[in-house]
């Protein structure tokens, strides 16, 4: 059987005469693009200006940070006595994560109720405890650490309070979100059957949320174990007091001691909260940061 | 036509019961263990993190009084007051205030670009469907590992003392900590695009680039754009602690005034940053949206 080319290949000339449209080059797209590009340039540009930027600095901080890195080589926690010392910091900083996640997720669990459009008490209530969870976000866990030491004092306590504030907020949003984005059908089912709002929450809601709540807890169990590295820094327990200390006296083989610790750490309870969150909630849902 | 359910016999209802029964009851017994367990780990973690609830409720009150402190003058002629009576007085900084608030978020902004423009030139290095050398591929994938592993402050005390202290270390900090982190999310969306147009632009004899610029970028830029704003308002957070160990931003005067108990100075801080935060946060929210509904656009 004879196919003629002719047949399948467009006739461009035709085309292009047919659409004038679609083979213009779209100016006000094309502007709009170059617009923002260069205003994030500028921006850019401004900001290496501003914050005193320069080349011989960074030339010379890379070299700095190079000599750096041979100095860290091979890590080395200095003695024995050290070494379990880290070791019983990074148990605390595991201890921080957990119980500060935990607090804080049993404290935003109402919260996330009340704070949800469709389980609140009130449009009020609801609109003012979601300012409250955003206001507990807008301050940093750093700067909860020092709050807190302010109370219990310096230590690992000051550290679990810290993590569960600030995690207050973030839970607080996130559960109010799944909360709203629970299918309604069964919740209708439960009010059908006689079900009064309590009972709705319960068997309607709450099946449908819990799987979702569980996976963000043990997703911030996770990122916490990173986070409870650092607020060490200011006083509030765990392995950053002696990370920080160990940078300052420019021990630099037990600083990548330590960071491999972190690391190792850190590792262990990725690969134990993956499998955890794949047994409650399937392979499907993992939650996007 | 009958519409009547005929009803189960009893003794049959005895058997299902009973085994529904039997069903609830291993479910419940296994919720208990799992409490149990989680009870017994949060003990443990409270005896290693020296959890002292007497001191807590003791000293519980301190928590609250400090926020009363921080909303009254201590000092001059207004001593004693309410902050909000003097906004003046209150915000006496607010110039200097304003400039370093603005240096942070400049930081968070150099820190997110530096980074996600990292993150964009490895992320197709990182992505399975992309590169079939599975060496280069987790080689890539361990450093954005080890980049957002490392705390951004960590990073900032070891680059203070390579670039000294300002705001350099800060930035550079926190790109790297970003790169980390969107990389790994930039890595993700290329792995979930469709291969249909890569297919197809391979099929013509496109290069590796050529493929990554006309049948990747434009099915993953929107999400990248997306992901970046959502880092940007993060890094504007980390960019306001970044003073508290010297790398530059409104950090350094919050921790002064709160080791040396400015008290009204606090406030006006904390206030400042949560605004920025909040129209940070509000504004890259709109922005989100409005990418994503685009791309979901048929």
């Amino acid at each position: 059987m004879k196919v003629s080319f002719r047949a399948i290949t467009p006739d461009l000339p035709a085309l292009r005469a047919r659409h004038p449209q679609h083979f213009a080059p779209s100016v006000m797209h094309r502007a709009v693009v170059i617009g923002c590009v260069a205003v994030l340039a500028g921006l850019f540009v401004l900001g290496f200006w501003r914050l005193g930027f320069s080349f011989e600095r960074i030339l010379s901080g890379i070299g700095q940070l190079g000599t750096l890195v041979l100095l860290m080589i091979p890590p080395n926690p200095g003695s024995w006595a050290k070494f379990f010392t880290f070791l019983h910091a990074l148990a605390e900083t595991v201890a921080i994560a957990f119980l500060g996640t935990l607090l804080a997720a049993l404290v935003a669990f109402p919260v996330g109720f009340v704070a949800a459009r469709n389980t609140t008490v009130n449009r009020l209530v609801q609109f003012a405890s979601r300012r409250v969870l955003d206001g507990i976000r807008g301050i940093d866990t750093l700067i909860w650490a020092l709050l807190w030491i302010n109370v219990v004092g310096l230590g690992p306590f000051a550290g679990v309070l810290a993590i569960m504030t600030s995690d207050i907020g973030t839970f607080g949003k996130l559960f109010s979100e799944a909360i709203e984005a629970a299918d309604k059908k069964s919740v209708e089912g439960i009010a059908s059957t006689g079900g009064t709002r309590l009972h709705q929450i319960r068997f309607g809601i709450l099946p449908q949320v819990f799987p979702v709540i569980a996976g963000q807890v043990l997703y911030f169990f996770e990122s916490n174990a990173r986070s409870g590295t650092i607020i060490g820094i200011v006083g509030a327990g765990g392995i950053g007091l002696h990370l920080a200390e160990q940078i300052r006296t420019l021990e630099w083989q037990a600083v990548s001691f330590l960071v491999i610790l972190i690391l190792i750490m850190v590792a262990a309870i990725d690969a134990v909260s993956v499998r955890l969150r794949t047994a409650i909630m399937g392979r499907a849902h993992q939650p996007m940061m | 036509m009958a519409t009547s359910l005929p009803r189960l016999t009893d003794d049959r209802l005895a058997t299902v019961l009973q085994a529904y029964h039997d069903a609830i009851r291993a479910k419940r017994a296994r919720s208990l263990t799992f409490v149990g367990l989680v009870v017994a780990l949060m003990l443990l973690s409270g005896w290693v993190a020296q959890v002292d609830l007497s001191k807590l409720v003791a000293n519980s009150g301190n928590f609250f009084s400090y926020f009363d402190r921080i909303m009254t003058f201590d000092s001059g002629p207004v001593a004693g007051q309410r902050v909000w009576t003097d906004p003046a007085e209150w915000f006496w900084g607010l110039k200097k205030w304003l400039v370093l608030l603005a240096d942070t978020i400049l930081i968070g902004y150099l820190g997110t670009a530096l980074g996600a423009i990292g993150a964009f030139l490895l992320c197709f290095s990182a992505a399975a469907n992309l590169m079939p050398n599975p060496w280069l591929r987790n080689g890539v994938k361990r450093l954005f590992e080890f980049c957002r592993t490392v705390p951004e402050i960590v990073f900032a005390l070891i680059f203070i003392i390579a670039f000294g202290l300002g705001p350099i270390p800060g930035v550079f900090a926190i790109a790297i900590h970003t790169m980390g982190a969107l990389g790994k999310l930039f890595a993700e969306v290329v792995e979930n695009i469709d291969m249909k147009s890569v297919e197809g632009s391979v099929a013509t004899g496109a290069g590796f680039s050529q493929t990554v610029r006309f049948a990747v970028l434009p099915q993953v830029l929107s999400n990248f754009a997306s992901y970046t704003l959502l880092r940007f308002e993060i890094n504007v957070r980390g960019a306001s602690v970044m003073g508290f160990v010297g790398a530059g931003g409104i950090g350094q005067d919050l921790i002064e005034a709160i080791r040396k108990f400015y008290y009204a100075d606090v406030s006006a801080l904390l206030l400042l940053i949560i605004l920025t935060v909040t129209v940070i946060d509000l504004g890259t929210e709109r922005l989100r949206h409005a990418l994503i509904s685009r791309e979901e656009r048929p």
